[in-house]
């Protein structure tokens, strides 16, 4: 079996997300660049499976040199080669249309990634990769298993499971619990440094989406507290301050 | 031109957040001078009545294997639709199913698909729109560039007065291979009874303040009084103390509803990723502290045991 996992090298969950001045990027300075966590499970269930039927697990990243620590990191959890396509990723068809490209010289039979990023969480790559390669895509996937060519999965939908199955080789968009979260370890951490990453120019440069610029949500106004022995106030105030009961 | 939605369905009516993007999609198509179709696919009721939301039109594929929603199937034959009704924009509400659909119908067509979209589209240079990012944190003004635009909006960003006016309704049959049931669903296990979480307009949700699955009664009563959906933070869905669908936040359920209150929760940066646009926030927490009182309107420090009782009461007499 051979799988790829394509991640993506996003500010840190915690980030207070500011932009330069003039509103045109992010402001990096401080800034501690991870693994997307979706990715972070994508990658542990890769290697999971790979523990149990001995797949070859490739990470993908379309980005700038500036990512290589996040591939490393994938390749410390297990993960046997590395492809960086060297790129900014400026949208969604465009990463997606870097990835089709390599899947189609390498017959994969599972693609893996987050079901989102957390920078612009659009949640289009697995889709625009599945129609690029013909192949089904899902997303959310919260649960997979492999049973001979056949995928078991369960999909998040509101309020509940969709369990589903399907041959390989798909597109998959991961989120918990696929997997438990894994931290590298010393050997694994070791030995990421001499497995192979290929760096590779892009494909047809076209984008079909464009941000021209950036802004942060208006500051909340003062939080009006209510003492506890009269908490019973709260209802009144929805209904005739707030409005929305 | 037109703009076409697309309309997903529980039990055969429309789903509340996509009776919105009917009301979004008539507003841009009368932005862009065109007519607004609506798409419905599998078996439906009242369909003329989607009018009352601004379609002028209503597409009904009326194949019983659309009942339930299959990813190949639905993207094969809203690109089909989009191509029939010569569409150049496609609105649909975010769920699981519509993200999903959207994705691939964006691949199909090679259409600029902009997610999360908050206000209409500015067409006074281009077609751009207004998205949140980084989980709510922010907004990028995004220009869509090519020829098919689709539009995944976020809840509770457009409201809509129905009118009195009716849709005619066309049968509408796309050609749709084997290839795309290829995928079959075997089962759905779906909370029944309950208000869906990313369709409610209140929300009452708790934390592991509440010390365990066994005190989720007063979560569960305020909800019921207040006709609001259950959520939760991460831990308490990773202690299994509520189901993974009521997970809000960063890595769960992102919401948008009119009211969010939060019982015995902190307030870390990822979970108010998932609830910072709701349009008010209410804190009941035992520290004075907690972070999450920096980003809610209403706060009340106290024992959620002895608080939460009391607006229970005051609600009931509401
Ligand atoms: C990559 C990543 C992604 C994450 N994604 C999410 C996410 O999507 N959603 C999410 O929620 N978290 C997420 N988290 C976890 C997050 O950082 C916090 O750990 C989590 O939100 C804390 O949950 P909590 O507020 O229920 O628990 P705690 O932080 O333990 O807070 C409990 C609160 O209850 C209060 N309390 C205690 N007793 C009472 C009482 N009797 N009455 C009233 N209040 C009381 C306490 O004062 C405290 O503020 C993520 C973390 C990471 C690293």
């Amino acid at each position: 079996m051979k799988i790829l996992v394509c991640i993506t090298h996003v500010p840190d969950t915690t980030t207070k997300i500011k932009f330069t001045p003039d509103g045109s990027k992010l402001d990096t300075t401080g800034v501690q660049f991870v693994i997307g966590p979706y990715e972070d499970y994508a990658l542990s269930r890769a290697v999971e499976l790979k523990e149990q039927f001995g797949a070859t697990v490739t990470v993908l990243n379309v980005g700038t040199a500036e990512t290589e620590p996040s591939i490393r990191k994938a390749l410390a959890l297990g993960c046997d080669n590395a492809i960086r396509i060297d790129a900014e990723p400026t949208d969604a068809f465009f990463v997606a249309e870097q990835i089709a490209h390599i899947c189609k010289q390498n017959n994969y039979d599972l693609i893996l990634m987050g079901r989102e990023s957390i920078d612009f969480n659009g949640g289009q790559v697995h889709g625009i990769v599945g129609e690029l390669l013909g192949i089904p895509s899902f997303s959310p996937v919260m649960k997979l298993d492999i049973e001979g060519n056949i995928a078991k999965m369960a999909r998040e939908i509101e309020g509940g499971k969709e369990y589903l199955q399907a041959p390989l080789p798909l597109v998959l968009g991961c989120q918990e619990p696929i997997a438990e979260w894994k931290i590298p370890n010393m050997r694994g951490i070791m030995s990421a440094k001499s497995k192979p990453l290929q760096v590779i120019a892009p494909v047809n440069p076209q984008e079909l989406t464009k941000s021209l610029s950036f802004e942060l949500p208006p500051p909340k106004g003062a939080c009006k507290m209510i003492p506890a022995d009269e908490a019973e106030k709260l209802i009144e105030l929805l209904k005739t301050e707030a409005k929305v009961l | 031109m037109s703009v076409l939605i697309f309309v997903e369905t529980t039990e055969g009516k429309a789903k509340p957040s996509s009776l919105e993007a009917v009301g979004y999609g008539a507003k841009v198509a009368e932005m862009l001078g065109t007519s607004a179709t609506a798409l419905v696919l599998g078996d439906a009721q009242e369909l003329e009545k989607l009018g009352n939301y601004g379609a002028n039109k209503v597409l009904h594929v009326a194949d019983s294997r659309l009942n339930t929603g299959i990813i190949q199937a639905y993207s094969n034959a809203i690109a089909q639709a989009m191509e029939k009704e010569n569409a150049s924009v496609l609105v649909l509400a975010k769920s699981s199913l519509a993200d999903a659909v959207a994705a691939r119908v964006a691949g199909r067509l090679k259409a600029g698909l902009a997610s999360n979209v908050v206000d209409l589209p500015n067409l006074s240079n281009g077609f751009v729109v207004k998205r949140s990012i980084y989980t709510g944190k922010a907004f990028a003004n995004t220009a869509i560039t090519s020829e098919k635009k689709i539009l995944a909006i976020k809840k509770n960003i457009y409201s809509v007065t129905p009118t009195s006016n009716t849709a005619s309704v066309e049968a509408f049959t796309p050609t749709l291979n084997d290839s795309d049931f290829a995928a079959k669903i075997t089962n759905t296990e779906k909370a029944t009874g309950t208000i869906s979480l990313p369709e409610a307009n209140i929300v009452v949700s708790g934390g592991r303040g509440l010390k365990g699955p066994e005190n989720w009664g007063i979560v569960e009563e305020l909800a019921k009084v207040l006709g609001a959906a259950t959520g939760c933070s991460k831990p308490v869905s990773d202690l299994h103390w509520r189901p993974h669908h009521e997970h809000v936040g960063q890595t769960g359920v992102k919401v948008s509803p009119n009211l969010y209150i939060a019982i015995g929760i902190s307030g870390a940066i990822q979970h108010l990723a998932g609830v910072n646009s709701s349009k008010c926030i209410v804190v009941i927490n035992s520290d004075p502290e907690a972070p999450f009182f920096q980003a809610a309107d209403y706060g009340i420090v106290g024992d959620a045991f002895q608080v939460v009782p009391k607006i229970i009461e005051a609600a009931k007499k509401m």
